[in-house]
């Protein structure tokens, strides 16, 4: 069998749940059977900081550990990233390996420099635009389901984790034994649970983006059979 | 906790602590014989899951990052009954100078700490193995020296290697729950009586999530018996050997260097003593994989899980590369590490942390039993992973230097 091999770097800002995102759907490739493992990365924990998780997604058991250097996907969770270069990874794209994945929650294309449109098309970069925030605020009513939509696209892009794994491991993070991310993100579930009355309501509103999402990237014919060629390739290299 | 202290703290009357409802097996039935369930956790939950099953009495610690999270998880266990008595120390000198207490009083004792808090805790660390007093630490290692960072570098464990500490080093969740049960068993055995510490990588493990295999919550290890141990709890107020009481004793006169240096060459006797129960509770002291390769990583700790992805990588395209997986590093395994890179040209030592430590370690023991090159490297510091690119990379360089 021919090992398939996502490496997904993720950056976004604090308080969007991107390193719940990260749990979450490589708690859900495991659900589906699949081997994953992620590691956020450790800077402070605050509102608005610079924010990096990585996920690692295979069929093969995955020995290595630590940030991911050199990704096959990067996923951006807030335009800022790049516009306001608030990230660990400068720019954006550092280390993407060759005709890599990078999806970027913005309704437009973000205007890159000319070096940086020059690189990308070097490195024969697909570049998705995915109107994520929206799709939270349209769908769950709250930009908090962000996540949840970005958590719908790769889904959508990969296959990996399947869309009914990925609503399971929603579930264990919000209903079931609970995910251990870290102490700050208690205070959060508070808060967003303040904004529905009910756990179930917010399962709901959460499964309804995962699918927005999913149904989008299918849509726009993004998922790419091809692309699990490319990242066994890529990471065989 | 007591009763009172749990009716204290709002517990109903007839509050049972959930240790006591657990059942003890032997070592043997929970580290090989029990059935295992299969979870995807976290370090620090794989860590408070052998906590809840290790009989632990007594657990001290203040909080430092990556630490803290294994520590506010092991307050979940205190408040359910599987750890009887739970604080937080003033700082790390207080932490480590009481667990010396605990241990002495002849209860099981935990602690952990990271980086700078095993900086600081130093000074007590160093005189457990002479006061003889079993017991775990749990030391997530992040970077201690300048630019500070919170990230993982082991550079400290270092630290730990002269001291006559037991140091087993975790590759993984799996190992970060086996580890510590296997320490506690080993550092009580009569002939052992040491204190131990199980390192791990802090964040890429504590904080990474990992498949991680474990028995039913139902069981627990044997307690501490108090009086099985090589020498009795010492008492300070009347030192047996007149260790700590009389000035002169100490310093000023030949007795007192006899006393010292056979005080310590019996501590780093019971080191070597502890080997056999190690080879037995963690199914040998090394993994090897690929033995006869021309080109052997000798590696511990996160840099293991980066050299296995190498090894792989290596065989798809027909190069079969050995890989020694050094458990524990004290004892350090002299005769394992000879033995499996006897047919060795080449040998990398990947590691994340400046000094080289394991490198220097390899060398001191290869010298002059093996032929093979072995390479200054590779290493990643200040809390950067190492890319498996960078080990591939220095194996073609390692070729190219002796083809």
């Amino acid at each position: 069998m021919a090992v398939k091999r996502y490496n997904v770097r993720m950056a976004g800002i604090g308080g969007q749940g991107v390193v719940t995102a990260s749990h979450i759907i490589s708690n859900g490739v495991v659900i589906s059977g699949g081997y994953s493992s992620l590691v956020p990365f450790f800077g402070s924990e605050k509102r608005n900081a610079p924010v990096e998780s990585y996920v690692r997604i295979s069929n093969h058991t995955i020995y290595e550990i630590g940030e991911i250097i050199y990704p096959n996907v990067i996923m951006i969770f807030h335009p800022s990233v790049i516009t306001l270069g608030k990230s660990y990874t400068m720019p954006f794209y550092t280390g993407l390996k060759k005709r890599g994945i990078i999806l970027i929650n913005n309704r437009t294309p973000i205007k890159l420099s000319r070096d940086e449109e020059r690189e990308l098309e070097e490195k024969e970069a697909r570049v998705y635009y995915i109107p994520a925030t929206d799709m939270a605020n349209d769908v769950a009513k709250t930009d908090l389901a962000t996540n949840m939509a970005m958590c719908g696209a790769i889904s959508g892009l990969f296959g990996l984790p399947d869309l009914k794994s990925l609503g399971e491991s929603v579930k264990d993070r919000f209903l079931g034994k609970g995910i251990v991310t870290s102490g700050g993100t208690a205070a959060l579930d508070s808060a967003i649970e303040k904004k529905f009355a009910k756990k179930q309501k917010l399962m709901e509103a959460n499964m309804m983006t995962l699918e927005a999402a999913y149904n989008y990237v299918r849509d726009k014919g993004w998922a790419d059979e091809d692309a699990t060629a490319t990242a066994t390739k890529t990471a065989a290299v | 906790m007591s009763n009172l202290t749990a009716q204290a703290e709002g517990k109903p009357k007839d509050w049972v602590p959930k240790g006591d409802l657990q059942k003890v097996v032997t070592p043997e039935q929970m580290f090989f014989e029990l059935p295992r369930e299969k979870l995807f956790i976290t370090g620090s939950e794989a860590a408070r899951e052998a906590i809840r099953r290790a009989n632990v009495d007594v657990a001290i610690s203040y909080p430092i990052t990556p630490q803290s999270e294994t520590m506010q998880q092991a307050g979940y266990l205190y408040d359910d009954g599987y750890i009887k008595e739970y604080y937080r120390g003033e700082e790390e000198i207080g932490v480590m100078s009481a667990m010396s207490g605990a241990s002495r009083a002849g209860v099981r004792c935990l602690t952990a700490t990271a980086g700078p808090g095993l900086m600081r805790g130093l000074e007590a660390i160093s005189s457990w193995p002479g006061a003889r007093v079993p017991l775990v630490l749990l030391d997530m290692c992040r970077v201690i020296n300048t630019p500070l960072a919170i990230q993982p570098d082991n550079i400290e464990m270092s630290f730990l290697l002269n001291t006559g500490l037991l140091v087993l080093h975790a590759e993984n969740q799996q190992d970060f729950y086996d580890y510590p049960l296997a320490a506690f068993m080993v550092s009580e055995e009569v002939d052992v009586t040491l204190p131990a510490v199980v390192s791990t990588d802090g964040f890429f493990v504590t904080h990474a999530r990992g498949p991680v295999e474990i028995p039913s919550e139902e069981y627990k290890l044997p307690p501490r018996d108090g009086w099985r141990s090589a020498v009795p709890a010492m008492d300070n107020e009347n030192p047996p050997a007149r260790l700590s009481r009389d000035a002169p004793i100490q310093k000023s006169n030949f007795i007192s260097y006899h006393m010292h240096a056979s005080w310590q060459q019996e501590v780093f006797a019971a080191v070597e003593r502890s080997a056999k129960y190690f080879r037995k509770y963690l199914n040998g002291l090394v993994e090897v994989i690929n033995p006869g390769a021309e080109d052997f990583i000798i590696a511990s700790g996160s840099a293991v899980s980066q050299a296995r992805e190498a090894v792989r990588q290596e065989g798809e395209n027909g190069r079969t590369v050995g890989l020694v997986k050094v458990k524990c590093l004290r004892p350090f395994p002299k005769a394992e590490i000879i033995e499996a890179v006897k047919d060795a040209k080449r040998i990398l030592i990947p590691e994340f942390n400046q000094a080289g430590w394991m490198q220097k370690e390899v060398c001191s023991v290869l010298y002059g039993r093996s032929k093979a090159i072995i390479s200054d490297g590779p290493r990643v510091f200040g809390g950067m992973t190492m890319p498996t690119e960078m080990i591939l990379e220095w194996l073609e360089e390692a070729r190219k230097r002796t083809p």
